[in-house]
């Protein structure tokens, strides 16, 4: 007789319909990603340029404190283009951050007010980042024509590393999302969390710099596995990975994405109920 | 005719946090909290950590509510405030799971409880809409489909490309209750949703949805105070008080049964309303109580076209100086249908002894519908305190003419006034 009726909603229950429903609702998860794109530059004077500008300034400045005032070391590359393949998963790791972790509060009238599974808000921002992270890239390679600089095929392994990089983004993202509808103190962690983390992940340096005993401690740090890996696709050899820190770095951020997933299907039934 | 949507033994408990003011969690309360009871645990090792005081209470927003719902049933759900019904319409459209019981559905639902969810004032009416049915579940083939219609139906057709922000507030309303109207789902949710804009769209919408309802087969739950609306869509009803279904039955039925039980119905508990604690904290002067009854039977009892009502209002703590009152009357739109000043209209005040004042209001020549009290208290010039929707009261009949037309409240006007038609003859 159950089998009459399509929906049945009990107390605990739905989790095998939940991976249905995020199939079903995905041109749901594309408008909101699509209205966050839209809303983003709406009343700027020069609206999609700010995409542009943002990265390209920091690479000026970082360039110019790191590379002219404090001489750090850049293994024969142009600064500027060593600073950038850093920048570019750094960005997007940090703006994934900061927008996911408000994105349910922002939406908080949606989920009071319809159903749909709640994965989709979070991972509509990391989304929204990753269009920008594309722009940025046509920047690079902008850079890197400016410099004559040309890559070789280790350019092809760059997907890799960005699935690595959106799994640490979407990951940390879920975390920080779920517990911000519960304890609003993450509105103020996370802005602390993003300028801090720019300083201790090798984005305006090399991770060579570091001490050996502290490299597998550093590595912990999920972005650096990413950063160095985008460095060694995009810049070759002058940048070797350090391959047991790189697979430790990929192995902590494929646990704190999955346990982001679980601990935030866990908190989601109670979301409506707590924003 | 088959069960689309069967309720059984449905409940939903809410844990209520006395003495918090905060209205969500800090992490430092957590930790401190964590700390305090640590720290107690380590000073009466022996002492099995007791409550000083209830800090949390449950509460049964909804409990064993069975029902049935019928293939193309249009059903009203009736109680008053804070009665569960929009727990109810929130369990069914899967927004909060219950604690107990099940619901199981047949058919795709689509609910609205809210018109214009996920609007975005940056965004244009056309992106709006698009937006917007994708947030009530209509695929993007579906929505350029209808998407004429929609605009037709909204009348905005030239401020189509215009930001929504810019939109009268009648426009805002229009337009997101068109997509809401273009829905086609098996079973339509209804939240009190028809409480806002004008009230000729909203007989629109009533049109519609009646039409979808009663020529499509189209089964639709519907939660509102509108009495009128409730008799004009529904042809079954629930009423639920404190949680629970007190009845079920034909539409007309559970109106009477709402309207002459004021132990379930209206607000009989509070006839008498006493003001929050929180509300006042820290006020030396306030309004602490009113309680309302018909002028002519001291208890409450349903109050019709031409009654007259009195309010008593009791103060508490000691104005500085002599004081007067003042109570608003507003109607369900929330506009100011009129006032009642001690010290302006009447050249009354008070003196700080005085702590209990009658108002009689009436005979009162509304049109029916609810209606809701606030009231003030002013020392001086200066008021020191405002009570917003302090009482409630409902004008259930409008008769004020021979015939037997009850006036709705809205479509025809907030009140009445004496007229006649005298025809003339046509000699002159």
């Amino acid at each position: 007789m159950n089998d009459d009726f399509d929906l049945i909603i009990e107390p605990g229950g739905g989790i095998r319909r939940y991976w249905r429903d995020l199939w079903k609702y995905r041109e749901l998860f594309f408008f909101l990603a699509w209205r966050d794109i839209l809303v983003r530059y709406k009343q700027t004077v020069i609206g999609i340029a700010w995409s542009v500008i943002r990265p390209l300034l920091t690479m000026i400045v970082f360039s110019i404190v790191f590379g002219a005032l404090a001489g750090l070391p850049s293994n024969g590359v142009p600064y500027p283009i060593m600073v950038y393949a850093a920048m570019l998963p750094w960005q997007f790791f940090a703006n994934s951050l900061s927008e996911s972790s408000n994105s349910l509060i922002d939406n908080a009238n949606l989920l009071t007010k319809v159903y749909f599974p709640r994965l989709i808000v979070p991972a509509g921002s990391v989304i929204v980042s990753l269009v920008d992270f594309f722009i940025s890239l046509v920047i690079l390679f902008g850079v890197m024509a400016w410099y004559r600089y040309l890559p070789d095929v280790r350019m092809l392994l760059l997907p890799f590393f960005l699935v690595l990089a959106f799994l640490a983004s979407f990951g940390a993202g879920l975390w920080l999302s779920a517990l911000n509808v519960k304890y609003r103190d993450f509105r103020y962690v996370v802005p602390f969390l993003v300028q801090f983390g720019l300083y201790i992940s090798p984005v305006g340096f090399s991770s060579a710099i570091v001490p050996e005993k502290w490299r597998m401690l550093y590595f912990l740090n999920p972005m650096v596995g990413v950063i160095d890996g985008f460095r060694w696709a995009i810049l070759g050899d002058a940048f070797p990975v350090y391959w047991p820190g790189l697979a430790l770095s990929a192995c902590f951020t494929l646990l704190m994405f999955i346990g982001g997933l679980l601990y935030f299907r866990n908190m989601e039934r109670s979301f409506a109920d707590v924003i | 005719m088959s069960s689309v949507i069967r309720v059984e033994n449905l409940g939903k408990k809410y844990t209520l946090r006395h003495q918090q003011r905060e209205q969500y969690t800090a992490m430092r309360d957590v930790i401190a909290d964590g700390f305090k009871s640590f720290a107690r645990r380590l000073i009466h090792p022996f002492q099995f950590p007791t409550e000083s005081g209830p800090s949390s209470e449950d509460f049964w927003a909804l409990k064993d509510v069975t029902f049935d719902v019928k293939q193309g049933d249009r059903i009203g759900i009736i109680g008053r405030n804070g009665a569960g019904k929009s727990t109810l319409l929130k369990i069914l459209s899967r927004i909060t799971e219950p604690t107990t019981g099940r619901v199981r559905i047949k058919g795709r639902v689509a609910s609205l409880l809210e018109v214009g969810t996920g609007f975005h004032p940056e965004l244009t009416g056309r992106e709006n809409i698009f937006l917007n049915g994708a947030i009530l579940g209509m695929g993007r083939a579906e929505i350029r489909k209808k998407f004429d219609e929609i605009v037709d139906f909204a009348e905005i057709e030239k401020f189509l490309d215009t930001p929504v922000k810019r939109y009268s507030s009648g426009m805002y309303v229009r337009l997101a209750f068109a997509v809401a109207a273009h829905l086609e789902p098996e079973i339509l949710i209804v939240d009190e949703v028809l409480a806002v804009g004008d009230a000729q769209f909203q007989k629109k919408c009533l049109g519609k949805m009646e039409d979808v309802s009663a020529k499509e087969g189209r089964t639709v739950l519907f939660v509102s105070h509108n009495m009128g609306a409730i008799r004009t869509l529904c042809n079954f009803s629930i009423l639920i008080s404190d949680g629970r279904l007190h009845i079920s039955g034909s539409t007309e039925q559970i109106i009477n049964a709402y309207y002459n039980n004021p132990g379930i119905g209206l607000k009989s508990d509070r006839i008498i309303s006493e003001r929050p604690q929180s509300a006042v904290a820290g006020k030396s002067f306030y309004i602490a109580r009113a309680v309302i009854s018909r002028l002519d039977c001291q208890e409450y009892k349903e109050i019709r076209f031409g009654d007259s009502i009195s309010i008593r209002v009791d103060l508490s703590g000691c104005p500085t100086t002599r004081y007067s009152l003042e109570f608003y009357i507003y109607n369900e739109q929330g506009i100011l249908v009129f006032v009642g000043a001690s010290g302006p209209h009447h050249g009354q005040y008070f003196n700080p002894d005085i702590h209990s004042v009658n108002i009689e209001i009436g005979p009162l020549t509304l049109t029916s519908g609810m209606y809701s009290i606030k009231l003030s208290a002013a020392e001086g010039l200066s008021r020191v305190d405002t009570w917003d929707n302090a009482q409630e009261f409902t004008i259930i009949e409008c008769l004020p003419f021979e015939t037997s037309w009850n006036i709705p409240a809205n479509r025809e006007g907030i009140c009445v006034v004496n007229n006649t038609f005298r025809p003339q003859s046509s000699e002159a």
